[in-house]
């Protein structure tokens, strides 16, 4: 027998990953359960507000976000799409997409963030966290849809969580970035005036890792978005559904305005998140969570 | 004086094997073999000086000489490798992590070369820093913040952004910020260094006025030996990790320990170092009036010295006037017995013994005669001829 034959009967890392699978279907259901009933909350929630509300009101508000947080040349833009969308009768569909992009940016964030911070604070974190950040982002994103289908069926929560998976990784870059790259006077300076670890984050590291860790969050959302499309395979709904349903009936109008939605949201979800990372002062969500997190 | 902080045989070793290079270090290896060697760096070596309370102490050195490690042995920013810091007779080696986090708040704060002042906070904010880390409540911290901005000179500037202000203003709301917790030590590492020269100055004599309001024990690390011998009460000269020399900045300047030490001084404008104390010397022929003794023999002690001039002093060494040969001479051909008083030479000024050497170089420059130098009392000290100001300038310039 030769070597390869030797490794190919040894070596069944699909099989291996099918019995990780499996074993968590049999030992970690409840966990599961929990998961899907958190994610689901959020996600439903999002989705209730978003297409609960009137699609005028809710026009009109991101109009003047787009207005107040970019210019009124932006709020102009964003009138027009607004009409385009209504024209295209997407609005349900994208609504669906928002709730989607939010609800697993949110999960990301929340789970995103305290990595960042730990990777920062020692470089054994950063050794072991790093090259699972290369695999999640490098690793195909059809891939998981599988295991996300599998432990949580179809649907929304599976969308969710297999779009948290991929647009994690620049959150959390971002975060350990930003904090290792607080000049060496200023972690001293906070030191010398008698911080503690705590007072040092919190005080120093992060207000002035504010900056790149909005860009890391501003990555975040878009990547959530650009994960619309293939989430909608296993049912995620939204914008994703319009432009399968165009791939799978070759329909090349319906394919092309479900695109050109993604394309509207895309632009103002970056315009305006983007918009709260810039330094105004003290104005803006950044400088919101500066004076929250920096003070007090 | 009692002894604020005292550092007894500091070492500070960066890298893998510490150990290793202290082997070398006993072998008598120098900083550079001993990390071609063994990969560790030398920070500071068996350092031992004692800073006395209330003075402004400098440690000086050129790049690389470890004098900004060492300002952060002493709140252990970087822990030592080896040898104790006292402050206050309590070791801050072997403080635990609480004790230094206390020390750090109660009695010593640090003002930074980049200022390190935190971007996202208004001048009182910063200003405040200090104290909202120890947990004041905040009248009490905006108080204390605003009296310490008001020493600085930036009470108005309160609700600025530091990058609304200048360089010289951001350094000193970290000035204030480092006042504001009211601590008994202050440490600045290289503070003034990123000003430009003007302003620099002005932060010198406003450090210098600070210390007159209130004695604080400042350690003051410097590569600008102006800097050093404007502000320093004492100066400590690092070279490659060692402390080479102790001592004030006229013991430098005339007796450097090392060559070294000298090649700080091309450049210095030891105008500004020395006074007209330092550099009198006893050369001028000295007559003591007493009453009995006839002039002549004044005239007999000039011809011997070949000097032109004599100083004319009474019993108790005070400084009553200077005589030449010529004005002896003209005030003989008068009746009677001739005395020192009507041969003194007009015009002559004697310097105070404080007196900056630049103004004794144009005092020199302008007179005839070297200038006597007299203390408070109006004791003579000796005299600056314009040859011996020469040689001083020479020396060391």
């Amino acid at each position: 027998m030769n070597i390869k034959d030797f490794l190919k009967e040894n070596i069944d890392i699909g099989g291996w990953v099918e019995a990780l699978v499996d074993w968590i279907l049999v030992n970690l259901q409840p966990v599961l359960d929990g998961i899907s009933d958190v994610i689901g909350f959020l996600s439903n929630g999002f989705e209730d507000i978003l297409r609960g509300a009137p699609p005028e009101l809710m026009a009109l508000i991101l109009v003047a976000l787009a207005w107040w947080r970019v210019s009124w040349r932006f709020g102009l833009f964003a009138a027009v799409s607004m009409l385009l969308l209504f024209g295209m009768g997407l609005w349900a569909e994208t609504m669906s997409t928002l709730a989607l992009v939010l609800s697993a940016s949110v999960v990301a964030l929340v789970l995103g963030l305290p990595v960042g911070v730990a990777m920062a604070r020692s470089d054994k974190v950063e050794a072991a966290v790093r090259p699972l950040l290369d695999l999640m982002q490098t690793m195909p994103p059809f891939v998981y849809l599988i295991p996300a289908a599998i432990f949580f069926g179809l649907g929304k929560v599976p969308g969710t969580i297999a779009t948290v998976v991929f647009a994690m990784p620049p959150a959390v870059r971002l975060t350990n970035l930003g904090i290792r790259q607080v000049s060496r006077e200023h972690v001293e300076a906070g030191l010398a005036f008698g911080c503690t670890e705590r007072q040092l984050l919190w005080k120093v590291q992060l207000p002035l890792a504010m900056p790149s860790i909005m860009a890391g969050i501003n990555q975040t959302i878009m990547l959530a978005l650009s994960m619309v499309v293939i989430a909608s395979m296993i049912g995620a709904g939204g914008l994703g559904n319009t432009v399968l349903t165009g791939i799978q009936r070759l329909n090349v109008g319906l394919g092309f305005e479900g695109g050109l939605g993604v394309v509207i949201l895309a632009i103002l979800l970056d315009r305006i998140t983007q918009s709260f990372g810039e330094r105004r002062g003290s104005g803006g969500l950044g400088g919101f969570l500066r004076k929250l997190i920096g003070r007090g | 004086m009692t002894d604020k902080i005292v550092v007894e045989n500091l070492y500070k070793i960066f890298g893998p094997d510490p150990g290793e290079a202290f082997d070398l270090m006993d072998q008598g290896l120098d900083k550079d073999t001993i990390f071609e060697r063994t990969g560790n760096t030398v920070g500071v070596k068996d350092a031992n000086f004692a800073i006395q309370e209330g003075e402004v102490f400098v440690i000086m050195g050129l790049s690389g000489s470890g004098k900004s490690t060492m300002v952060r042995l002493l709140n252990r920013l970087i822990e030592p490798t080896r040898g104790s810091v006292k402050v206050d007779g309590h070791d801050v080696t072997k403080m635990s992590r609480k004790e230094l986090i206390e020390l750090r708040r109660r009695d010593m704060s640090m003002v930074f070369q980049s200022f390190a002042l935190l971007p996202h906070r208004t001048v009182l904010e910063n200003t405040a820093f200090g104290l909202e880390i120890s947990g004041a409540d905040r009248a009490k911290r905006d108080e204390r913040a605003l009296s310490a901005l008001e020493t600085v000179g930036l009470k108005s500037n309160a609700n600025s952004y530091p990058s609304e202000l200048s360089g010289g203003m951001q350094q000193r709301v970290g000035l204030a910020r480092a006042l504001a917790t009211d601590p008994s030590i202050l440490l600045m590492d290289e503070a003034f260094s990123a000003l430009d020269p003007l302003i620099r100055t002005e932060m010198q004599d406003e450090l210098i006025s600070l210390q007159q309001e209130k004695a604080r024990t400042v350690v003051f690390i410097s590569h600008d030996l102006d800097e050093a011998m404007r502000i320093g009460d004492r100066i400590a000269i690092m070279q490659g990790g060692e402390v080479v020399q102790v001592g004030t900045p006229e013991e430098i300047v005339t007796n450097p320990a090392n060559d070294y030490v000298r090649s700080f001084f091309y450049g210095v404008d030891v105008s500004q170092v020395f006074s007209a104390g330092d550099i009198a010397r006893r050369d001028a022929v000295t007559v003591i009036e007493r009453p009995g003794v006839d002039v002549n023999s004044a005239l007999q002690q000039l011809k011997r010295a070949t000097s032109d001039a004599a100083v004319i002093l009474d019993k108790n060494q005070k400084y009553l006037g200077m005589i030449s040969v010529d004005s002896l001479m003209e005030a003989m051909k008068g009746e009677g017995e001739t005395r020192y008083a009507e041969a003194f030479l007009k015009d002559i000024e004697t310097a105070g013994k404080d007196m900056p050497l630049t103004d004794v170089l144009s005092m020199v420059a302008a007179a005839r005669w070297p200038v006597p130098v007299v203390d408070e009392d109006g004791r003579y000290l000796g005299v600056i001829s314009r040859k011996a100001l020469l040689e001083t300038l020479d020396r060391t310039g």
